[in-house]
Protein backbone atom coordinates (compact mmCIF):
# COMPACT_ATOMS: atom_id res chain seq x y z
CA UNK A 1 0.00 0.00 0.00
CA UNK A 2 3.02 2.15 0.81
CA UNK A 3 4.11 1.86 -3.02
CA UNK A 4 1.05 3.48 -4.66
CA UNK A 5 0.45 5.95 -2.14
CA UNK A 6 2.35 8.76 -4.08
CA UNK A 7 1.06 7.23 -6.94
CA UNK A 8 -2.47 7.85 -5.26
CA UNK A 9 -1.52 11.42 -3.85
CA UNK A 10 -0.95 12.45 -7.79
CA UNK A 11 -4.42 11.14 -8.98
CA UNK A 12 -6.15 12.32 -6.35
CA UNK A 13 -4.49 16.24 -6.80
CA UNK A 14 -4.64 15.37 -10.79
CA UNK A 15 -8.66 15.41 -9.49
CA UNK A 16 -8.41 18.63 -7.66
CA UNK A 17 -7.15 20.39 -10.24
CA UNK A 18 -9.50 19.05 -12.17
CA UNK A 19 -12.43 19.78 -10.13
CA UNK A 20 -11.13 23.69 -10.05
CA UNK A 21 -11.15 23.79 -12.86
CA UNK A 22 -14.22 22.15 -13.98
CA UNK A 23 -16.32 24.27 -11.30
CA UNK A 24 -14.69 27.29 -10.78
CA UNK A 25 -16.54 27.85 -6.95
CA UNK A 26 -14.67 24.81 -6.08
CA UNK A 27 -11.25 26.58 -6.00
CA UNK A 28 -11.83 28.05 -3.04
CA UNK A 29 -13.37 24.77 -1.08
CA UNK A 30 -10.89 22.80 -2.11
CA UNK A 31 -7.99 25.24 -0.98
CA UNK A 32 -9.52 25.25 2.29
CA UNK A 33 -9.16 21.41 2.31
CA UNK A 34 -5.75 21.22 1.77
CA UNK A 35 -5.04 23.95 4.43
CA UNK A 36 -7.41 21.66 6.50
CA UNK A 37 -5.87 18.14 5.46
CA UNK A 38 -2.26 20.14 6.41
CA UNK A 39 -2.91 21.15 10.18
CA UNK A 40 -4.85 17.50 10.47
CA UNK A 41 -1.60 15.90 9.11
CA UNK A 42 -0.31 17.48 12.79
CA UNK A 43 -3.06 15.65 14.57
CA UNK A 44 -2.36 12.09 12.65
CA UNK A 45 1.43 13.02 13.81
CA UNK A 46 -0.29 13.12 17.82
CA UNK A 47 -2.53 9.94 17.04
CA UNK A 48 0.39 8.02 16.27
CA UNK A 49 1.48 8.71 19.58
CA UNK A 50 -1.93 7.71 20.90
CA UNK A 51 -2.61 11.43 21.97
CA UNK A 52 -5.52 13.07 20.59
CA UNK A 53 -5.35 17.01 20.93
CA UNK A 54 -8.72 18.88 21.69
CA UNK A 55 -6.96 22.40 20.81
CA UNK A 56 -5.24 21.98 17.73
CA UNK A 57 -7.05 24.83 16.14
CA UNK A 58 -5.12 27.13 18.29
CA UNK A 59 -2.77 26.87 15.69
CA UNK A 60 -4.68 26.90 12.81
CA UNK A 61 -6.00 30.53 14.68
CA UNK A 62 -2.27 31.57 15.42
CA UNK A 63 -0.81 30.87 11.85
CA UNK A 64 -3.92 32.82 10.65
CA UNK A 65 -3.75 36.01 12.40
CA UNK A 66 0.30 36.11 11.97
CA UNK A 67 -0.95 36.86 8.56
CA UNK A 68 -3.74 39.11 9.38
CA UNK A 69 -1.06 40.93 11.35
CA UNK A 70 1.83 40.85 9.44
CA UNK A 71 0.28 41.08 5.77
CA UNK A 72 0.27 45.13 6.43
CA UNK A 73 4.22 45.13 7.33
CA UNK A 74 5.43 42.01 5.21
CA UNK A 75 2.68 41.92 2.41
CA UNK A 76 4.09 38.84 0.16
CA UNK A 77 2.61 35.00 0.82
CA UNK A 78 6.07 33.54 0.28
CA UNK A 79 7.17 35.88 3.81
CA UNK A 80 4.01 35.24 5.51
CA UNK A 81 3.76 31.33 5.35
CA UNK A 82 7.33 30.98 6.74
CA UNK A 83 6.75 33.77 9.30
CA UNK A 84 3.04 31.61 10.48
CA UNK A 85 4.73 28.15 10.70
CA UNK A 86 7.97 29.45 12.39
CA UNK A 87 5.77 31.31 14.69
CA UNK A 88 3.19 28.45 15.57
CA UNK A 89 6.33 26.39 16.03
CA UNK A 90 7.74 28.63 18.93
CA UNK A 91 4.08 28.72 20.40
CA UNK A 92 3.99 24.34 20.05
CA UNK A 93 7.16 24.43 21.59
CA UNK A 94 6.23 26.85 24.76
CA UNK A 95 2.73 25.15 25.26
CA UNK A 96 4.51 21.53 24.14
CA UNK A 97 6.96 21.85 26.75
CA UNK A 98 4.15 21.95 29.10
CA UNK A 99 1.13 19.82 27.69
CA UNK A 100 3.72 17.47 26.34
CA UNK A 101 4.23 16.00 30.48
CA UNK A 102 0.41 14.45 30.10
CA UNK A 103 -1.09 11.81 28.45
CA UNK A 104 -4.53 10.45 26.63
CA UNK A 105 -7.37 13.04 28.32
CA UNK A 106 -5.26 15.26 30.22
CA UNK A 107 -3.02 15.84 26.69
CA UNK A 108 -6.47 16.09 25.18
CA UNK A 109 -8.01 18.47 27.51
CA UNK A 110 -4.94 20.97 28.52
CA UNK A 111 -4.65 21.71 24.34
CA UNK A 112 -8.24 22.47 24.63
CA UNK A 113 -7.70 24.97 27.53
CA UNK A 114 -5.09 26.73 25.84
CA UNK A 115 -6.87 27.03 22.65
CA UNK A 116 -9.94 28.31 24.62
CA UNK A 117 -7.89 31.26 26.19
CA UNK A 118 -6.34 32.27 22.96
CA UNK A 119 -10.06 32.46 21.44
CA UNK A 120 -10.71 34.41 24.77
CA UNK A 121 -7.52 36.47 24.21
CA UNK A 122 -8.85 37.06 20.40
CA UNK A 123 -12.52 38.00 21.29
CA UNK A 124 -11.54 40.54 24.11
CA UNK A 125 -8.32 42.12 23.01
CA UNK A 126 -10.28 43.96 20.51
CA UNK A 127 -8.01 47.02 20.11
CA UNK A 128 -5.33 44.69 18.82
CA UNK A 129 -7.88 41.89 17.18
CA UNK A 130 -10.61 43.66 16.28
CA UNK A 131 -13.21 41.28 18.59
CA UNK A 132 -15.49 39.19 16.98
CA UNK A 133 -15.49 41.47 13.72
CA UNK A 134 -12.30 39.96 13.02
CA UNK A 135 -9.30 41.38 10.22
CA UNK A 136 -9.81 41.29 6.81
CA UNK A 137 -6.56 40.13 4.62
CA UNK A 138 -6.37 41.79 1.66
CA UNK A 139 -5.35 39.93 -1.54
CA UNK A 140 -1.22 40.06 -1.40
CA UNK A 141 1.45 39.79 -4.01
CA UNK A 142 3.17 36.42 -4.37
CA UNK A 143 6.85 36.50 -4.82
CA UNK A 144 7.07 39.96 -5.35
CA UNK A 145 4.29 39.65 -8.08
CA UNK A 146 1.04 41.59 -7.56
CA UNK A 147 -1.88 39.32 -8.91
CA UNK A 148 -5.63 39.87 -9.86
CA UNK A 149 -7.67 37.94 -8.20
CA UNK A 150 -8.21 35.08 -10.23
CA UNK A 151 -4.99 34.53 -10.48
CA UNK A 152 -3.97 34.86 -6.72
CA UNK A 153 -6.77 32.67 -6.13
CA UNK A 154 -5.15 29.93 -8.46
CA UNK A 155 -1.63 31.02 -7.34
CA UNK A 156 -2.78 29.70 -3.31
CA UNK A 157 -4.55 26.80 -4.34
CA UNK A 158 -1.33 25.94 -6.37
CA UNK A 159 1.23 26.95 -3.36
CA UNK A 160 -1.40 25.03 -0.61
CA UNK A 161 -1.16 21.97 -3.23
CA UNK A 162 2.10 21.87 -3.42
CA UNK A 163 2.99 22.35 0.37
CA UNK A 164 0.35 19.68 0.80
CA UNK A 165 2.63 17.56 -1.57
CA UNK A 166 6.15 18.54 0.26
CA UNK A 167 5.38 18.12 3.66
CA UNK A 168 3.28 15.21 3.11
CA UNK A 169 6.23 13.36 1.83
CA UNK A 170 8.41 14.53 4.92
CA UNK A 171 5.42 13.60 7.03
CA UNK A 172 5.94 10.00 5.62
CA UNK A 173 9.72 9.90 5.37
CA UNK A 174 9.37 10.87 8.99
CA UNK A 175 6.69 8.03 9.95
CA UNK A 176 8.96 5.55 8.62
CA UNK A 177 12.15 6.92 10.47
CA UNK A 178 13.50 6.07 13.94
CA UNK A 179 11.98 8.69 15.48
CA UNK A 180 8.85 8.37 13.96
CA UNK A 181 8.32 4.55 14.82
CA UNK A 182 9.93 5.71 18.33
CA UNK A 183 6.75 8.41 18.46
CA UNK A 184 4.36 5.30 17.89
CA UNK A 185 6.17 3.03 20.48
CA UNK A 186 4.68 6.14 23.10
CA UNK A 187 1.26 4.50 22.01
CA UNK A 188 2.07 1.34 22.68
CA UNK A 189 5.28 0.67 24.98
CA UNK A 190 6.49 4.60 26.50
CA UNK A 191 8.27 2.89 29.80
CA UNK A 192 10.23 0.29 26.98
CA UNK A 193 12.10 3.60 24.91
CA UNK A 194 13.15 5.02 28.41
CA UNK A 195 15.03 1.87 29.58
CA UNK A 196 16.36 2.07 25.53
CA UNK A 197 17.54 5.34 26.30
CA UNK A 198 15.39 7.16 24.05
CA UNK A 199 13.54 10.27 25.88
CA UNK A 200 10.21 9.57 25.15
CA UNK A 201 9.13 13.04 26.11
CA UNK A 202 11.65 14.80 24.14
CA UNK A 203 10.34 12.89 20.56
CA UNK A 204 6.59 13.30 21.64
CA UNK A 205 7.26 16.99 22.21
CA UNK A 206 9.22 17.58 18.66
CA UNK A 207 5.92 15.58 17.13
CA UNK A 208 4.20 18.36 19.21
CA UNK A 209 6.42 21.20 17.42
CA UNK A 210 5.84 19.62 13.81
CA UNK A 211 2.30 19.52 14.51
CA UNK A 212 2.26 22.97 15.97
CA UNK A 213 3.95 24.70 12.65
CA UNK A 214 1.52 22.12 10.41
CA UNK A 215 -1.49 23.86 12.41
CA UNK A 216 0.48 27.68 11.14
CA UNK A 217 0.80 27.34 7.64
CA UNK A 218 -2.42 25.74 7.13
CA UNK A 219 -4.04 28.71 9.02
CA UNK A 220 -2.01 30.92 7.25
CA UNK A 221 -3.49 29.45 4.21
CA UNK A 222 -6.84 29.77 5.69
CA UNK A 223 -5.85 33.42 6.13
CA UNK A 224 -4.90 34.01 2.32
CA UNK A 225 -7.89 32.14 1.04
CA UNK A 226 -10.87 33.18 3.11
CA UNK A 227 -9.28 37.12 3.54
CA UNK A 228 -11.19 37.57 6.34
CA UNK A 229 -9.85 36.19 10.35
CA UNK A 230 -11.77 35.64 13.40
CA UNK A 231 -11.21 34.28 16.59
CA UNK A 232 -13.75 31.04 15.44
CA UNK A 233 -10.93 29.72 13.74
CA UNK A 234 -9.43 28.87 17.67
CA UNK A 235 -12.82 28.19 18.85
CA UNK A 236 -13.15 24.39 20.54
CA UNK A 237 -15.37 23.12 17.44
CA UNK A 238 -12.80 24.33 15.11
CA UNK A 239 -9.94 21.93 17.21
CA UNK A 240 -13.46 19.35 16.90
CA UNK A 241 -13.24 19.86 13.33
CA UNK A 242 -9.83 18.50 13.00
CA UNK A 243 -10.27 15.56 14.95
CA UNK A 244 -13.36 14.71 12.84
CA UNK A 245 -11.45 15.36 9.92
CA UNK A 246 -8.81 13.33 11.33
CA UNK A 247 -11.45 10.10 11.63
CA UNK A 248 -13.37 10.63 8.88
CA UNK A 249 -9.83 10.44 6.75
CA UNK A 250 -8.01 7.73 8.62
CA UNK A 251 -4.75 8.51 10.57
CA UNK A 252 -3.19 4.50 8.42
CA UNK A 253 -1.42 7.49 5.60
CA UNK A 254 -0.66 11.21 5.02
CA UNK A 255 -3.23 10.44 2.30
CA UNK A 256 -5.76 10.62 5.07
CA UNK A 257 -5.94 13.94 6.39
CA UNK A 258 -6.53 15.52 2.77
CA UNK A 259 -8.75 12.45 2.09
CA UNK A 260 -10.17 13.53 5.25
CA UNK A 261 -10.53 17.32 4.53
CA UNK A 262 -11.82 16.91 1.12
CA UNK A 263 -14.88 14.75 2.07
CA UNK A 264 -15.55 16.86 5.03
CA UNK A 265 -15.35 20.27 2.82
CA UNK A 266 -17.82 19.07 0.19
CA UNK A 267 -20.24 17.48 2.22
CA UNK A 268 -20.29 20.43 4.54
CA UNK A 269 -20.62 22.32 1.41
CA UNK A 270 -23.26 20.55 -0.13
CA UNK A 271 -25.24 19.41 2.91
CA UNK A 272 -25.37 23.47 4.28
CA UNK A 273 -26.44 24.01 0.56
CA UNK A 274 -29.18 21.56 0.49
CA UNK A 275 -30.40 21.19 4.07
CA UNK A 276 -29.35 24.60 5.46
CA UNK A 277 -31.14 23.53 8.96
CA UNK A 278 -29.62 20.35 9.22
CA UNK A 279 -25.88 20.01 7.29
CA UNK A 280 -24.33 19.53 10.82
CA UNK A 281 -26.53 16.69 11.44
CA UNK A 282 -25.59 15.21 7.83
CA UNK A 283 -22.12 15.35 8.95
CA UNK A 284 -22.83 13.70 11.88
CA UNK A 285 -24.17 11.06 10.39
CA UNK A 286 -21.15 10.38 8.22
CA UNK A 287 -19.12 10.40 11.19
CA UNK A 288 -21.43 7.87 12.63
CA UNK A 289 -21.40 5.70 9.24
CA UNK A 290 -17.46 5.42 9.40
CA UNK A 291 -17.14 4.86 12.65
CA UNK A 292 -19.53 1.86 12.41
CA UNK A 293 -18.70 0.84 9.11
CA UNK A 294 -15.07 1.96 8.49
CA UNK A 295 -12.83 2.61 11.44
CA UNK A 296 -9.64 3.19 9.11
CA UNK A 297 -11.50 6.01 7.32
CA UNK A 298 -11.71 7.34 4.11
CA UNK A 299 -8.20 5.76 3.62
CA UNK A 300 -8.60 2.62 5.15
CA UNK A 301 -11.47 2.44 2.56
CA UNK A 302 -9.05 3.12 -0.17
CA UNK A 303 -6.79 0.83 1.12
CA UNK A 304 -8.89 -2.04 1.41
CA UNK A 305 -10.47 -1.29 -1.88
CA UNK A 306 -6.98 -1.58 -3.20
CA UNK A 307 -6.22 -5.00 -0.98
CA UNK A 308 -3.48 -3.61 1.32
CA UNK A 309 -3.42 -2.31 4.75
CA UNK A 310 -4.60 1.39 6.09
CA UNK A 311 -0.69 0.99 7.77
CA UNK B 1 35.54 -13.04 36.68
CA UNK B 2 37.49 -11.16 39.51
CA UNK B 3 36.57 -7.73 38.84
CA UNK B 4 33.72 -6.11 40.48
CA UNK B 5 31.61 -4.72 37.41
CA UNK B 6 28.50 -3.41 39.65
CA UNK B 7 28.35 -3.36 43.40
CA UNK B 8 25.20 -2.56 45.30
CA UNK B 9 26.14 -1.35 49.29
CA UNK B 10 23.53 -1.26 51.60
CA UNK B 11 20.48 -1.11 49.79
CA UNK B 12 17.07 -0.28 51.27
CA UNK B 13 13.74 0.31 50.13
CA UNK B 14 10.58 -0.03 52.17
CA UNK B 15 6.99 0.35 50.37
CA UNK B 16 4.95 1.81 53.22
CA UNK B 17 5.51 -1.24 55.75
CA UNK B 18 7.30 -3.76 53.39
CA UNK B 19 11.14 -3.98 53.33
CA UNK B 20 11.68 -4.83 49.47
CA UNK B 21 15.33 -4.06 50.15
CA UNK B 22 16.98 -4.58 53.71
CA UNK B 23 20.42 -3.92 53.30
CA UNK B 24 21.61 -5.11 50.26
CA UNK B 25 25.31 -5.68 49.57
CA UNK B 26 26.56 -7.36 45.93
CA UNK B 27 28.88 -7.34 43.90
CA UNK B 28 28.36 -8.94 40.29
CA UNK B 29 31.15 -10.08 38.91
CA UNK B 30 32.70 -9.34 35.53
CA UNK B 31 31.95 -11.57 33.06
CA UNK B 32 29.58 -14.30 35.56
CA UNK B 33 26.03 -15.23 35.10
CA UNK B 34 24.19 -14.68 38.56
CA UNK B 35 21.04 -15.98 38.98
CA UNK B 36 19.05 -14.54 41.90
CA UNK B 37 16.44 -16.91 43.26
CA UNK B 38 13.65 -16.17 46.41
CA UNK B 39 9.86 -16.54 47.21
CA UNK B 40 7.47 -13.71 45.68
CA UNK B 41 7.99 -10.75 47.31
CA UNK B 42 11.14 -11.09 48.42
CA UNK B 43 12.42 -8.18 46.54
CA UNK B 44 14.07 -9.62 43.62
CA UNK B 45 12.47 -7.32 41.31
CA UNK B 46 12.96 -4.32 43.23
CA UNK B 47 16.76 -5.22 42.86
CA UNK B 48 16.38 -5.01 39.14
CA UNK B 49 14.52 -1.74 39.45
CA UNK B 50 16.71 -0.33 41.71
CA UNK B 51 19.74 -0.53 39.76
CA UNK B 52 18.33 0.27 35.96
CA UNK B 53 16.78 3.50 37.89
CA UNK B 54 13.13 2.72 37.74
CA UNK B 55 13.17 3.22 41.92
CA UNK B 56 15.35 5.01 43.54
CA UNK B 57 16.46 3.50 47.15
CA UNK B 58 16.05 5.07 50.30
CA UNK B 59 19.64 4.46 51.42
CA UNK B 60 22.63 2.56 50.30
CA UNK B 61 24.80 3.25 47.03
CA UNK B 62 25.15 0.98 43.36
CA UNK B 63 27.94 1.78 41.79
CA UNK B 64 28.92 0.51 37.97
CA UNK B 65 32.05 0.17 36.39
CA UNK B 66 33.50 2.07 39.71
CA UNK B 67 31.16 5.08 39.06
CA UNK B 68 27.71 5.85 41.21
CA UNK B 69 24.92 5.43 39.51
CA UNK B 70 21.81 5.38 42.18
CA UNK B 71 18.94 8.00 41.41
CA UNK B 72 20.60 8.31 38.00
CA UNK B 73 17.59 8.25 35.22
CA UNK B 74 16.72 5.12 33.55
CA UNK B 75 18.08 6.52 30.05
CA UNK B 76 21.28 7.77 32.26
CA UNK B 77 21.62 3.96 33.35
CA UNK B 78 21.32 2.57 29.78
CA UNK B 79 24.18 5.08 28.01
CA UNK B 80 26.62 3.53 30.72
CA UNK B 81 25.64 0.33 29.14
CA UNK B 82 23.37 -1.48 31.61
CA UNK B 83 20.05 -3.13 30.04
CA UNK B 84 17.12 -5.02 31.42
CA UNK B 85 14.40 -7.16 30.23
CA UNK B 86 11.06 -7.68 31.98
CA UNK B 87 8.86 -10.31 33.46
CA UNK B 88 6.32 -8.73 31.44
CA UNK B 89 7.72 -8.20 27.78
CA UNK B 90 7.77 -4.57 27.00
CA UNK B 91 7.40 -4.31 23.42
CA UNK B 92 6.04 -1.88 20.95
CA UNK B 93 3.03 -4.18 19.91
CA UNK B 94 1.64 -2.65 16.99
CA UNK B 95 5.32 -2.99 15.48
CA UNK B 96 6.34 -6.47 13.90
CA UNK B 97 9.59 -8.02 15.78
CA UNK B 98 11.90 -6.84 13.41
CA UNK B 99 10.74 -3.41 13.80
CA UNK B 100 10.94 -3.33 17.42
CA UNK B 101 14.54 -4.87 17.34
CA UNK B 102 15.45 -2.41 15.08
CA UNK B 103 14.32 0.48 17.25
CA UNK B 104 16.48 -0.79 20.11
CA UNK B 105 19.28 -1.06 17.26
CA UNK B 106 18.86 2.54 16.54
CA UNK B 107 18.54 4.01 20.13
CA UNK B 108 22.26 3.30 20.21
CA UNK B 109 22.62 6.40 17.81
CA UNK B 110 19.91 8.15 19.42
CA UNK B 111 17.11 7.95 17.18
CA UNK B 112 17.43 11.55 16.22
CA UNK B 113 17.22 11.08 12.19
CA UNK B 114 13.60 11.94 10.85
CA UNK B 115 13.90 11.23 7.58
CA UNK B 116 16.14 8.00 6.82
CA UNK B 117 13.92 4.87 7.22
CA UNK B 118 14.42 2.82 10.28
CA UNK B 119 14.83 -0.56 8.37
CA UNK B 120 17.47 1.11 6.23
CA UNK B 121 20.58 -1.52 5.39
CA UNK B 122 22.41 -0.97 8.51
CA UNK B 123 19.58 -1.19 11.19
CA UNK B 124 17.93 -3.78 9.36
CA UNK B 125 20.95 -6.22 8.83
CA UNK B 126 21.94 -6.04 12.55
CA UNK B 127 18.15 -6.56 13.97
CA UNK B 128 17.93 -9.82 11.72
CA UNK B 129 21.42 -10.73 12.74
CA UNK B 130 20.69 -10.83 16.54
CA UNK B 131 16.69 -12.44 15.75
CA UNK B 132 18.93 -15.19 13.71
CA UNK B 133 20.53 -15.93 16.85
CA UNK B 134 17.37 -15.90 19.01
CA UNK B 135 16.08 -18.14 16.46
CA UNK B 136 13.72 -15.88 15.73
CA UNK B 137 13.79 -15.05 11.96
CA UNK B 138 10.55 -16.73 11.08
CA UNK B 139 8.67 -14.90 13.16
CA UNK B 140 10.51 -11.19 12.04
CA UNK B 141 7.55 -9.71 9.88
CA UNK B 142 4.67 -10.72 12.72
CA UNK B 143 2.93 -7.62 14.98
CA UNK B 144 4.56 -8.19 18.55
CA UNK B 145 0.88 -8.33 19.97
CA UNK B 146 0.42 -11.65 17.81
CA UNK B 147 3.32 -13.80 19.17
CA UNK B 148 3.05 -16.41 22.01
CA UNK B 149 4.41 -15.39 25.45
CA UNK B 150 7.63 -17.24 25.13
CA UNK B 151 8.41 -15.69 21.50
CA UNK B 152 7.61 -12.15 23.02
CA UNK B 153 10.38 -12.90 26.29
CA UNK B 154 12.77 -14.05 23.56
CA UNK B 155 12.19 -10.49 21.76
CA UNK B 156 12.25 -8.94 24.59
CA UNK B 157 15.44 -9.55 25.69
CA UNK B 158 16.95 -9.48 21.85
CA UNK B 159 16.07 -5.72 22.14
CA UNK B 160 17.65 -5.41 25.58
CA UNK B 161 21.10 -7.31 23.89
CA UNK B 162 20.23 -5.21 20.76
CA UNK B 163 21.40 -2.57 22.99
CA UNK B 164 25.05 -3.73 23.11
CA UNK B 165 25.07 -3.07 27.60
CA UNK B 166 27.83 -5.06 29.29
CA UNK B 167 25.78 -5.75 32.18
CA UNK B 168 21.83 -7.49 31.22
CA UNK B 169 19.26 -7.70 34.19
CA UNK B 170 16.62 -10.42 33.30
CA UNK B 171 13.54 -10.75 35.34
CA UNK B 172 12.13 -14.09 34.86
CA UNK B 173 13.43 -15.00 31.86
CA UNK B 174 12.36 -18.42 31.25
CA UNK B 175 8.40 -17.72 32.32
CA UNK B 176 5.73 -18.33 29.99
CA UNK B 177 8.30 -20.32 27.86
CA UNK B 178 6.86 -23.74 27.07
CA UNK B 179 8.64 -26.30 29.74
CA UNK B 180 9.95 -28.41 26.89
CA UNK B 181 11.46 -25.33 25.10
CA UNK B 182 12.97 -23.92 28.22
CA UNK B 183 16.20 -25.29 27.93
CA UNK B 184 16.66 -24.44 24.70
CA UNK B 185 15.75 -21.56 25.07
CA UNK B 186 18.26 -20.50 27.74
CA UNK B 187 21.24 -22.66 26.06
CA UNK B 188 20.38 -20.31 22.75
CA UNK B 189 20.31 -17.30 25.44
CA UNK B 190 23.35 -18.41 27.35
CA UNK B 191 25.74 -18.56 23.69
CA UNK B 192 24.19 -15.22 22.35
CA UNK B 193 25.47 -13.58 25.99
CA UNK B 194 28.70 -15.08 26.15
CA UNK B 195 29.47 -14.60 22.24
CA UNK B 196 28.96 -10.91 22.98
CA UNK B 197 31.01 -11.13 26.66
CA UNK B 198 27.69 -9.92 28.34
CA UNK B 199 27.61 -10.32 32.22
CA UNK B 200 24.06 -11.21 33.14
CA UNK B 201 22.29 -10.83 36.62
CA UNK B 202 18.52 -13.08 36.55
CA UNK B 203 15.94 -13.56 38.64
CA UNK B 204 14.84 -17.11 37.77
CA UNK B 205 12.69 -19.96 39.75
CA UNK B 206 13.70 -23.01 37.88
CA UNK B 207 15.89 -24.57 39.45
CA UNK B 208 17.18 -26.93 36.83
CA UNK B 209 17.61 -23.83 34.50
CA UNK B 210 19.40 -22.08 38.02
CA UNK B 211 22.02 -25.23 38.38
CA UNK B 212 23.11 -24.84 34.59
CA UNK B 213 23.64 -22.07 33.81
CA UNK B 214 24.38 -20.13 36.74
CA UNK B 215 28.13 -19.02 37.96
CA UNK B 216 26.61 -17.98 41.30
CA UNK B 217 23.44 -17.52 43.52
CA UNK B 218 21.86 -15.25 45.32
CA UNK B 219 19.31 -15.69 47.18
CA UNK B 220 16.78 -13.57 48.11
CA UNK B 221 14.84 -13.51 51.42
CA UNK B 222 12.58 -10.95 52.86
CA UNK B 223 14.43 -7.97 50.88
CA UNK B 224 18.04 -9.46 52.16
CA UNK B 225 20.83 -11.63 51.20
CA UNK B 226 19.97 -15.00 52.93
CA UNK B 227 22.94 -17.13 50.87
CA UNK B 228 25.33 -16.71 48.00
CA UNK B 229 27.31 -18.74 46.15
CA UNK B 230 28.31 -21.43 43.48
CA UNK B 231 24.93 -23.14 42.42
CA UNK B 232 26.25 -26.70 43.92
CA UNK B 233 26.64 -25.29 47.20
CA UNK B 234 24.21 -22.72 47.75
CA UNK B 235 20.85 -25.02 46.09
CA UNK B 236 21.94 -28.23 48.32
CA UNK B 237 21.96 -25.87 51.64
CA UNK B 238 19.23 -27.37 53.69
CA UNK B 239 18.07 -24.16 54.98
CA UNK B 240 17.49 -22.39 51.17
CA UNK B 241 16.10 -26.05 50.10
CA UNK B 242 13.54 -25.65 52.83
CA UNK B 243 12.80 -22.45 53.08
CA UNK B 244 13.33 -21.46 48.72
CA UNK B 245 13.36 -24.35 46.78
CA UNK B 246 10.26 -26.14 48.50
CA UNK B 247 8.54 -22.65 48.22
CA UNK B 248 9.03 -22.30 44.71
CA UNK B 249 8.57 -25.86 44.04
CA UNK B 250 4.95 -25.32 45.09
CA UNK B 251 4.60 -22.18 43.62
Amino acid sequence: MRKIEPLLAILLAGAMIAAAIAAPWLRFVLTIALAKGIAVMGILLLLRAGQVSFGHALYIAFGAYTVAFLAPRFGDAMILLPLAAVGAGALGLVIGLFVTRYRQIFFGMLNLAMSMVFYSLLEKLYAITKGSDGIRVEIMPVAGQALDRITYEWTIFGIALGLAFVLGLLLRLYLASPMGEALAGIKTRETRLEFMGVPARGVLLSAYVMSAVLGGIGGALIAMTSRHVTPLLAYWTSSGELVFIAILGGAGGVLGPFLGAAGYELVRVYAAASFADAWQMILGAVLLLVILFAPGGLWGMAARAIGGRGR
Amino acid sequence: MSEVLLQATGLRLAFGGVKAADGIDLGVMKGEFLAIIGPNGAGKTTFINMTTGYLRPNAGEISYEGQRITGMSPRAIVKRGIARSFQLPQLFLEHTVEQNVALAVASRDGIWSPLTPLLRPGYRDEARDLLERFGLTGIAETRADALNEGARKLADIAMAVALKPRLLLMDEPTSGVAASEKMDVVETLARVLRDAKVTAVFVEHDMDVVERFADRVAVWSQGRIAALGPPGEVLSDPAVQREVIGIERHA
